[in-house]
This record gives structure tokens, sequence and C-alpha cells, in this order.
């Protein structure tokens, strides 16, 4: 059966697509080296339209009206500029009533954008440019250590990854973050009050890496300014052993915090990034495989989420889960040196 | 091709789901089409595999593993097409597809009580989620309400509006902004468009809106009249629709169109196409239910006679919008239907979760607990927001009461991997709380909706295959209405089997009674309600009934309608339990 491939790498080659979600212009180029924050790719966007109806406004038929716009597609008005006049002595104008681009014009009426906004997108991670996609973005490759979450905030920043995790099941509370701390990542275990994230946000941090959060904070975590990416999910949850033992090790190293929503269609995860030297380029790993015995997995689901083991063998056929359910299932042996059988959907390979 | 001519040909059916994907293989055994054998595999539509093919293959390869016949060739990997000599391959495929993410909808209407109804109504024949509505009623200016449909991002727009020879100035102004909205997005993010509106505007439509819509279809009017409702033809269009979005967004969908000869269908369009054609075969007089529960959506198809009312709703799903099912729903709500002594915290967290493993299933007995209380409100929201759009000839006396049906068939993951039988039907009859002596059946093969897809290549296959006894007969089920206290006896019964032997049974209000009788076979129940108890043959009516056995038998449900449960927790925990206890445990 195949097995969806959770990331927790010490050390892996990263591809990443970065574009835009509208056209724009692309700033970066091929084999640029590129670091997080560097804007690779831009675009600007009406946030509103305005319709003016110049045939309603005038009263008069839309063929009339058509001949009275003194504006065209693509003309860039200022506010208070002419778009429409009236005939006769005592003549009606109709003006633009904010600045802006003329899109459609006819059957009577201008349709304008205004408001215009400007997207720019970062690099977020650092690497070379290895594809240019016209008018959208880039491929941006690099080296280091790679671990997938589950659930991020949207956000993206880098800084200095510093742990205040001892153990995999700790608490991260406000008390602990003190301002020496100001600018770094922080690596946290579960965070159960908003005290907690507001203390972060005060800061400011540049990220959060926590094994789990509260389920009631998830408006607040989505209201921070500053990246939350939770690896395991929500509930007092403890961190795998394979996350905490790689990132704890990578302490006051740079780290990039990819919180981006789980678009599990698309296949853009949240991720956190510790690029490290490398003489050659190591292998991409797969995102999928086949179940086997021998292979480290992490169980998706209770009894004992989050747990590490490894499979020690499959089942042939469906095998009857203590729940009652059949499934196909594999035999596996967890990090507590207990054994349990599992059904093969409950799983991840850790790889 | 007339069915006649194709009568012999195997045909492989292909369910992609949101959470599993099936293959199923129906063959003509001694003249008659059967249901042979399945297989399934995790589906792979989502990251990191997406590519339902590969599922689709996975599912096949399983299914070989049981036929023992080759399906797919060992070194192409492609699917045998037909069936050759030496019995590898299949002649025939069909395909039904429920995965992808929930389609982004914008309908628009011109009265906001008829016509935008019915674009409602319309729209939920699929795995719509609503995101922005239009119609004459609404105050928003022009360009605020194309603002809101480009920022809605849509994937489809569904238009309807005035009668045939009604109004045409208003909808060309509805026209106008769509038209516009969709002029302002991205070309390649530009929205499908169903047209069901007023029929003498069609050239208009297809002039203001081909060239900017992702794709353009015209159907006949859902509101012909002010007073005649005609879903089924837009509906039809909208499925190809669907399956056409779903080519452009899930890689291995037009490998599967291809395969199948465009036999292609949303899985819920080829339940209710089954739903209503079982209603004309049976002659059905008061209704047909179906209901399945899966990960992608809950679908409820009813049939009376002629209509059809097909109702999903993503929302009510059990996959990946558990997170947000708290915003139909209060806690305590799912809390009521709770075995366990958990907290509310608890359960919030479950939903949460799952969310994010849609695909898992429960590995313990208490997750089991928590997954089915969870289906029960799941499902209980499902019927009762469908209900509404019942025929007005299906409605009940009483609102908060189901109306009276012939039949209940039910699938769909939660059902068909149901721990066992008894819970299924005790998950059924919470949910539904359904009225009046029907017979329930469970699809536990999931072969509805691949039925209602073969049916289009081969009208003999449903019919075949039902009568062979593709369903399982989860028994006839006796509710009880009364207005009693609880352990007050509300009924006498009596059943005699075929040999002639009786069983006889007290049934208390708030009690479940299950009496034995085997599939296949029939008796004769006799029914004296007491205190005017309503036992299905009207208030205080005796009688008897022919009733047909199953895997439960005859289950008596007197627990009351609408089914009231104790406030206090450990009460209802204990009641629930001794329910369960009667069903099998």
């Amino acid at each position: 059966m195949l097995a969806p491939v959770l990331h927790v790498l010490p050390l892996t080659t990263i591809v990443r697509e970065r574009t835009l979600p509208i056209a724009g212009k692309v700033s970066a180029h091929m084999n640029q080296r590129v670091s997080p924050t560097d804007v690779i790719a831009e675009a600007n966007f009406a946030r509103e339209h305005v319709l003016l109806d110049v045939a309603r406004t005038f009263n008069i038929s839309a063929n009339a009206a058509d001949r009275l716009i003194r504006v065209k597609p693509g003309d860039r008005v200022m506010q208070g500029a002419l778009v429409a006049e009236g005939k006769g002595l005592f003549a009606q104008a109709i003006k633009a009533p904010r600045a802006g681009r003329v899109m459609v014009s006819g059957g009577g009426q201008v349709l304008m954008e205004v408001g215009d906004a400007r997207i720019e997108l970062r690099a977020g991670l650092p690497g070379v440019v290895t594809q240019v996609i016209a008018e959208r973005g880039v491929v941006i490759q690099t080296a280091g250590a790679l671990i997938q979450g589950v659930w991020g905030n949207g956000r993206i920043d880098n800084g200095l990854m510093v742990s205040l995790i001892e153990k995999p099941d700790d608490v991260l509370t406000a008390d602990r973050l003190d301002v020496s701390l100001r600018g770094s990542v922080i690596l946290g275990g579960h965070v159960r009050d908003a005290d907690t994230l507001r203390a972060a946000a005060d800061l400011p941090v540049r990220g959060l890496i926590l094994s789990s959060l509260y389920s009631p904070l998830l408006q607040n975590a989505y209201q921070m300014k500053y990246p939350i990416l939770v690896l395991e999910g929500f509930g007092a949850l403890p961190m795998n052993s394979a996350a905490f033992k790689l990132l704890t090790t990578n302490n006051k190293r740079e780290a990039t915090v990819n919180a981006e929503h789980f678009d599990r269609y698309a296949g853009n995860r949240p991720e956190v990034i510790i690029p490290l030297p490398v003489s050659s380029e190591p292998d991409e790993p797969n995102v999928y495989e086949t179940f086997a015995v021998g292979q480290t997995i992490r169980m998706r689901r209770p009894p004992n989420v989050g747990m590490i083991g490894t499979i020690s063998a499959l089942r042939s056929g469906l095998s009857e889960l203590p729940s009652g359910l059949r499934a196909a299932a594999a035999d596996v042996k967890l990090e507590n040196g207990e054994t349990a059988l599992v059904p093969l959907v409950n799983l991840e390979v850790v790889g | 091709m007339p069915a006649s001519l194709v009568q012999n040909e195997s045909i492989l059916g292909i369910d992609v789901g949101a959470a599993v994907t099936r293959a199923v293989l129906f063959d003509v055994v001694e003249g008659q089409y059967r249901f042979v054998a399945s297989g399934q595999a995790p589906s792979t539509a989502e990251a990191p595999f997406k590519d339902v093919g590969l599922g689709v293959r996975e599912a096949i390869r399983n299914l070989q593993s049981v036929t023992g016949s080759m399906l797919i060739g060992p070194n192409d990997n492609n699917l045998i097409s037909p069936s050759q000599p030496d019995g590898s391959g299949v002649d025939a495929v069909v395909a039904t597809i429920s995965a992808g993410p929930a389609v982004k909808t914008v309908v628009v209407g011109l009265l906001p009580d008829v016509t935008l109804q019915s674009a409602r109504r319309l729209a939920e024949t699929t795995y719509s989620r609503i995101v922005e509505t239009l119609d004459l009623s609404d105050r928003r200016k022009p360009d605020q309400q194309l603002d809101n449909i480009v920022r809605s991002r849509p994937d489809l727009v569904v238009l309807t509006g005035g009668t045939n020879d009604g109004a045409t100035r208003s909808i060309q102004k509805m026209l106008e902004a769509v038209g516009l909205a969709c002029y302002l997005m991205p070309e390649e993010k530009r929205p499908m468009i169903l047209y069901a509106g007023n029929q003498k505007l069609a050239n208009d439509v297809q002039e203001m809106l081909g060239g900017h819509a992702g794709k353009l279809e015209i159907s006949y009017n859902v509101r012909p009249t002010l007073e005649t409702e005609n879903l089924e033809p837009a509906s039809r269009e909208l499925a190809s629709l669907v399956v056409k979005l779903r080519e452009r967004q899930i890689k291995g969908v037009d490998e599967l169109n291809l395969w199948s000869g465009g036999h292609i269908l949303p899985t819920a369009y080829a339940q209710g196409r089954m739903i209503r054609f079982l209603s004309k075969l049976y002659e059905s007089t008061r209704g047909l239910l179906s209901v399945n529960l899966g990960a992608s959506a809950a679908t409820i198809a009813a049939g009376f006679g002629d209509d059809l009312t097909l109702s999903v709703y993503p929302q009510f799903g059990l996959g990946e919008n558990l997170a947000n099912l708290t915003q139909f729903t209060e806690i305590e709500s799912i809390m009521r239907w709770m075995p366990l002594d958990i907290s509310s915290n608890t359960l919030r967290e479950y939903l949460f979760q799952k969310s994010l493993h849609p695909a898992t299933i429960p590995a313990t007995k208490d997750e089991q607990a928590i997954t089915q209380a969870i289906a029960r409100q799941a499902l209980y929201l499902a019927v009762r927001t469908a209900q509404k759009d019942f025929p007005a000839n299906a409605r009940p006396a009483q609102a908060d009461l189901m109306p009276k049906l012939d039949l209940i068939l039910a699938g769909g993951g939660v059902m068909s991997e149901g721990a066992s039988l008894g819970q299924t039907m005790l998950l059924l009859l919470d949910a539904i709380q359904p009225v009046g002596i029907m017979p329930i059946l469970l699809d536990q093969n999931n072969l509805l909706s691949l039925m209602g897809a073969a049916a289009s290549r081969n009208s003999y296959v449903p019919v075949q295959v039902i009568e062979s006894g593709a369903f399982i007969g989860l028994g006839t089920v006796v509710p009880v209405l009364a207005s009693a206290n609880y352990g007050d006896q509300v009924l006498r019964a009596k059943l005699t089997y075929a040999d002639g032997t009786e069983t006889r049974v007290d049934v208390k209000f708030g009690g479940l009674e299950v009496l034995t009788l085997p599939s296949g076979q029939t008796g004769r129940l006799s029914l004296q309600p007491l205190h005017r108890a309503d036992a299905g043959l009207g208030a205080g009516r005796s009688g008897s009934v022919t009733v047909t056995g199953g895997a439960m038998g005859v289950v008596i449900d007197a627990r009351g309608r609408p089914l009231q449960l104790p406030s206090d927790p450990v009460r209802r925990r204990e009641l629930m339990k001794r329910w369960s206890y009667a069903v099998g445990g």
C-alpha cells in the first residue's frame, strides 16, 4: 500500500516553487542566490472597482451615453477627472470619484479599478534560483534540514532558532519569553493560553515552532503577525521524538519558518528549513513510498498519536482492530518498547 | 448501443472518494448481472500523491487479488480492455467521483424566495459550498457586488432567473454583473457558468458570458413557470460541469474519464439517479430515502414518485470539513450522542485533529464511539436540512418528524466500515429518527452510485444486481410514537413466523426491542398499541403487517419521536449503553 511520507530530515535537497497568486513581474533571475527576505516578484492589483452608470445618471440610452464618455480602457485617471460630459447649456458631468484605471467602457457604463495594492513575494528560504516562471515566480533550491508540520497560520519568516523545549511534552508559557529572545525563532512545546502568543508578539519573535496548540487559540494564532507552525496538531500533544531530536540539535542555527496553510490538493504544507552547508548535493526526498518492514513511521491517530516506531510486520489481508473495524494493518514496534497493531492508513513514513 | 446488445459485458466500477477508492466488478453469472467482488485502497487525489490514478490502480490490484483475474497489465500498468479469452480484462468501465475540494459556488436568481432558492437547490445537488449570492433584493451597489464575486474566487456560477415568458431586463443586469466579475478574474481562474433561467435569453447569455467563462453551459430553465420547479435537466449539466472541473483540478480524472468513455459522474448525482430509478421501479407510494455519509460530504437523496430531492452537504462530511462542524451545530449537540465521559474540549480537539488526517480510521473502541457520535449529529443535520426541500406532499403533519417512507438505504464509509451491523442500525435510527414501518438496507460495498453510473451504459445492471441481493437487509424498523413516561407499556407485539411459531413482546416507552427474523424470511407482525400510541398504523390503531427479515430482524423503536435524550449525562450514557446492548453491543 502507498505510504505518505512526513519529512524529518537532517540533510536533504529542498526544491520549492514560490509564485504570485496573480500575474506580475519577476525580479529574480536564474542562478541568483537569494535570502529568505529578498523580494523575488511583485504584482499590483486593484482592491476595488467603481462602476459609473453614465446612461442612468444622464437618463439617456446606452448608445447615447457611450458618445458622451471621455475615457477609454487603459486610461489612468486622477480623482475628479472628467469621465463623461453631457450636452447643453447646463451640461452635467461625471467625474472619477477616486484615482484609478479604466478597465472597460461601453453599454453606457465605465468600470474603473481603484485602490492599487501591491504584493511582494519574498523568497521564503535561502538558496539558488533554478528556474524562472514567467510573470509568476521562481523555483528555489537549497540544502539543509527539513521538518514538516501539520498546521500553519499563513506567515513566513526566518531568524536564529532558540530552543525553549527540554522534553517533548513541555508547555511553553509567557514567562519563558524574555527580551533576550527578541527577533528569534522560538522552538517550544504545547501552547495552551493566549498570553503566550501575545507575549511572543510583544517581543516580537520571528516565529514559533510548537508541538501542539490548544484549539480555541486558533483565531488568536491567525491574528499574530509572526509565523506559528504546529508539528503534531491540536490538544496537548508531545513533539514527536524525531522532530524533537533534529530541531534541538540545530539550536542556535538560522531557521526559516514557512507556516503556510496546509493545502492538501496543491501539496503545500508548513515546514521548517534549516539551511546547512554541503560539499555535494544530497538526494531529494521521496514524497511517498510503499509500506515495508523496517520503515520508521509516525502514528497519526490515537493511541500513541505522534509516537515514532518501526514496522515489524505487514499483516496480509484485513486485520480486526480493537475498534472492531477491519483494515490493512501492520505490527509496529513503538519507541516505548510496546508493539501495537495499527491500520496502515493511520501511519506515515518518516523520511 | 441498446442495452440488449451489450448485456453480457463485464463492467468495472470505480468510485474515487475523498478517503477511499473502490474498484467493483459487475459480471454476468448464470445470465444475470451480479456484484462479483470489490477491492479498495486509500484515495490519492490529495498530496503527496496528487494523482487519483495511483489509488485507482491499487484498488484494482486489490480487486484482482480477490477475483484472480488480471485487470491491469503487469508491464504497462494500463487497464486491460476489452476482456480477453484468458479471462483477463474488462469490457467496460464506469466511474464516480466525490474526491476534491468543495466547489466554491456563486448562486444568482431574481426573487430571493423563488429562483434564488431554485439556484441554491440546484447548487446543492453537487459538492458545492455557496460563497456568494445575488438577487433582486440585494441592496449592495453594483460595484460592491462585483468585488464580492471576484473576492470569493468561485469555481462555479449557477445563474437562474425569470420564467420562460417572464422578466428579461432584470436578468440582463445580473448577467452583466457576473460577466464583468468574470472579466476581472485572471483567465485561468475564471469560473464555469451554468445558466438555467429564462430560455429567451439563451443567446444573450452566450454573447455576454461565453467569452468570459471558464466554460459556459446553458440548460433548461429550473423555473419554467412560477409554480413549477424542474431541477433535473440542469442538475445533469451541473454534474457534467463538476466532472470537467475535477479534470482541471485533479490529475488522473481525465484518464478515468477516458477509460470510462465519458461514463463518469459525481457520486452524489449517480446516487440520486438510482433513487429516482428505484422509486419508479418499485412504484414507491411514500418515498425512498438514501443517505450516504462519507469523508467528502453527507448526501441525502429522497425519491417521492417522480420527484427527487438530492442534497449534498460538504459541511457535514467526516473528512477535512470536520474542523468547521461546530459552525453549524453546538458542541453540546454532538456531546448528547457520546457514550463516553469526555469533555467538550476533548471532542473539539478530536474534530480538529481528524480534519488534519481525514483518511485515518478509529483504532480503539473509544475512538470508534467518538466517530459514531459525530456521525450521528452530522447525519441528523444533513437529513433535517434536506427535509426542508422535500416536496409539499411529502411533508409530515408535525414539522419535527420525518415523513413516512417505504425504505431507507444507507451507505458511505462510516456505515460500511461500522464495527457491527447493530451499531449501524442504531446510528441510523438515532440520526434519521424514521417514522412508519419500513425496511432498512445497508449498501455495505457502496454499490449504489456505481450502479447509477452503470445504468447509463446498461440498464439491466442495477435491476439485476439489486435483485441478486447486493444490499444487506438490516431489518424492518417499527417506530412507536407515544405520549408516555419512560417505562410505561405502549405496545404489545406478536411476530408470527412462516412456520407458525410466534414471539410476543410487551414494549415499554423508552426502549428498543429486537425480534429475530433472519434475512430472506418474512413474518406477520401484529401490533396492539396502548395509550393511543402510534406504531405506524395510526394513533391507537391495532393491526398486522407483513415484515421482512434482516441481520437485526424486526427492531421496535419505542424511544418516541422526536427522540428526547435525558439532559443528565450520566443517565443519558446509561440509556445509550442499554440501547447499544439491545442491538448487540
